[in-house]
């Protein structure tokens, strides 16, 4: 649930801006784990905007979520450099070990094309992960 | 006397940092040594790179450290400078890689940071592109257009409200030279982009960063702070994506900034006259305005004129990744061959297989096979041959790769990340992954019951032959390559018919 005090603060700490909306809803997503219907709502009727603009803008990025996920998150890359290192044969495993407690996600390139396969917690890189490493990185979540 | 404590170059790139760069300079400075943090040099397969008088050591671990200090290490490359890896580069804009302290405004003074910039302000608009037109620069993000005649328009155009808006929304698999450059000299491009804004009357500065990059937006964000006097009265702020590759493409970019969907505009209007809030805006790669100090230096547009093939002037921070053995950052001239890049400077494979195949230019990049690898490194030959360089980012495969499975992923990646403005990209990219599943599987025999019913008149009534599938591809693809609004469904084909072409064995054949 959004605080809606707290994101009317958010609101006006990024209003005077350019293109406002992206900075806001990045804070958002930050402060409460999602853009929900509230939330959307709210941030439209401050920017004069409806909320289907502000909803279709949510929906569009993969950044914003429309509910809280509790769960650690680890972002596996699967792109090409990172397959031409193998990363497919440790998806199986990694899924094993994450099972529903851990939310494995795909990203498409972290920018470590030359020493894959890579993954991120948080602000956290790994890199040369093998099959061993990427499990032992979802247990520790 | 004490003897000073030695001094220890780390480098905090994110790709060091990965590979537990953070671990070994603690372990150095609990060794009582002095730890620098330093970009990094590019030779990703020795990071973490230890430097200590110039000799390298990596790639290290914490455990290596008393070994290190002793000189008994067996992990020592050698004088960095000297390393075979550097030596045969040119380096031009990453000049700076591994030598200076990323956000340390007095290392980039004293290695000619700002001399660009001083010459430039005291040159008139019309000069400074003059300069940039003849060095010959093309932009760095993949499509090549000459900078020079993209600032001129920008210029010429009506409007006292001007952008500069820096595309470093670097989501290509296989590329890392953005990230680089904005982690480990981000005042270089700070100072191109300030170059750019004198040039064409700009008054505010955005530059787009991907989301997955938190390491280059924290060193952006500090370098902007401290650089604000050197660059004021322009502005520069830094906005951050959220996750969508197509935002890499420029209109989408600004609409991102305007904060819209990422949604891809038709141009024209270019947006050299109606970009980023409807102003004439120059949107200009990382790689593009960083190459712009060293331009605007004293005999700096000659120089980079000189270097080069044909009309692929200057140097390109060229990217070697995927599997290969020595992989990182290598900037050298155009013209250079893949073979060279691949296995006299790259040493083959990491697994130590045979190379397969390479895919120049990220996701939307053709893929090579060894036969072509006498190919140069010009946007022309590459054009000629059906391939981009796009990003010039080169990613190896080795004999295990399956081209099938890499056609179809580039159809999936497209269908994932497609804005969905544009038909041949938002529904051709889901039909083709439909299709090479079905020529992979050996193709559709006869149709179904729905198919067959008497109102299904549209539908084909005899089965589809393996000739008949793959000219249904070939197209799917022309159609996506010239219906398509921007290169992720216009460039998607690249991928899926060279692999088709060259490797036609992996698509059940």
């Amino acid at each position: 649930m959004t605080d809606p005090a707290r994101l009317a603060e958010i609101i006006a700490d990024h209003a005077h801006r350019e293109g406002p909306l992206l900075p806001i809803l990045h804070a958002c997503q930050r402060a409460f784990g999602c853009v929900d219907a509230a939330a959307e709502a709210q941030i439209a009727k401050a920017l004069n905007l409806s909320r289907a603009e502000v909803h279709g803008v949510v929906s569009f990025y993969h950044d914003f979520t429309p509910a809280p996920d509790p769960r650690p998150a680890v972002e596996l890359c699967r792109a090409e450099a990172c397959q031409a290192r193998g990363v497919e044969a440790l998806v199986a495993a990694a899924q094993g070990a994450a099972g529903g407690r851990v939310n494995l996600k795909t990203v498409y390139c972290l920018g470590l094309c030359s020493v894959g396969p890579a993954a991120r917690v948080g602000d956290a890189l790994h890199a040369r992960l093998d099959e061993a490493a990427l499990v032992a990185l979802v247990n520790a979540q | 006397m004490t003897p000073s404590p030695t001094t220890v170059r780390i480098s905090d790139d994110a790709l060091a940092l990965a590979c537990g760069a953070d671990g070994v300079a603690a372990a150095f400075a609990a060794a009582g040594c002095t730890v620098e943090r330093v970009s990094s040099w590019g030779m990703h397969w020795l990071e973490p790179l230890v430097e200590i008088d110039g000799l390298g050591f990596g790639p290290a671990t914490p455990a290596d450290v008393t070994a290190i200090l002793d000189g008994t290490s067996s992990k020592a490359v050698g004088r960095i400078a000297d390393h075979p890896f550097i030596a045969g580069q040119q380096r031009l804009t990453f000049a700076r890689a591994g030598r200076t302290r990323p956000t340390s405004l007095g290392d980039y003074i004293a290695t000619g940071g700002w001399a660009g910039l001083t010459r430039a302000r005291a040159m008139t608009a019309a000069e400074v592109l003059t300069e940039v037109t003849a060095s010959g620069l093309r932009g760095r993000g993949g499509a090549g257009f000459p900078a020079g005649i993209k600032w001129q328009t920008v210029a010429n155009a009506p409007g006292t409200r001007k952008y500069v808006v820096c595309n470093a929304d670097e989501g290509d698999s296989g590329t890392f030279a953005d990230r680089m450059l904005m982690e480990g000299d981000p005042f270089q491009l700070i100072e191109g982009m300030v170059i750019a804004a004198h040039a064409v009357g700009a008054g505010q500065g955005y530059i787009y960063v991907r989301s997955e990059y938190p390491h280059a937006i924290a060193k952006l964000n500090a370098a902007i702070a401290l650089a604000a006097e050197h660059i004021a009265p322009f502005k520069i702020e830094v906005r951050v994506g959220a996750g969508a590759y197509v935002c890499g493409e420029e209109t989408s970019l600004l609409n991102s900034i305007e904060g819209k969907r990422g949604e891809v505009r038709a141009k024209p209007p270019l947006p050299a006259l109606e970009g980023l809030f409807g102003c004439p805006t120059v949107v200009n790669n990382v790689l593009t305005l960083a190459a712009i100090p060293h331009i605007l230096s004293e005999g700096g547009a000659a120089l980079y004129a000189s270097l080069g093939v044909d009309r692929s002037k200057g140097t390109m921070p060229i990217q070697l990744a995927g599997n290969i053995k020595h992989g990182g950052l290598y900037e050298t001239a155009f013209g250079i061959t893949l073979d060279d890049l691949v296995n006299r400077i790259g040493g083959g494979t990491a697994s130590g297989r045979p190379v397969k195949a390479v895919q120049v230019g990220g996701p939307l990049g053709a893929y090579i096979p060894p036969a072509q690898f006498h190919l140069p490194f010009d946007y022309e030959a590459y054009t000629v041959a059906d391939a981009l360089i796009g990003h010039g980012g080169v990613t190896v495969f080795d004999d295990s790769a399956d081209m099938g499975a890499m056609a179809r992923f580039a159809f999936t990646f497209c269908a994932a990340e497609s804005c969905g403005k544009c038909t041949p990209c938002r529904i051709g990219s889901t039909r083709g992954v439909e299709l090479i599943d079905r020529i992979r599987s050996g193709g559709k025999g006869a149709p179904d019951a729905v198919e067959s019913l008497p109102q299904m008149h549209n539908a084909r009534k005899a089965g589809r032959s393996r000739a008949d599938d793959l000219q249904l591809l070939e197209d799917l693809a022309e159609t996506m390559k010239f219906g398509s609004l921007c290169a992720l469904g216009g460039f998607t084909p690249y991928p899926v018919m060279s692999a088709l072409k060259h490797w036609p064995e992996d698509f059940g054949e």
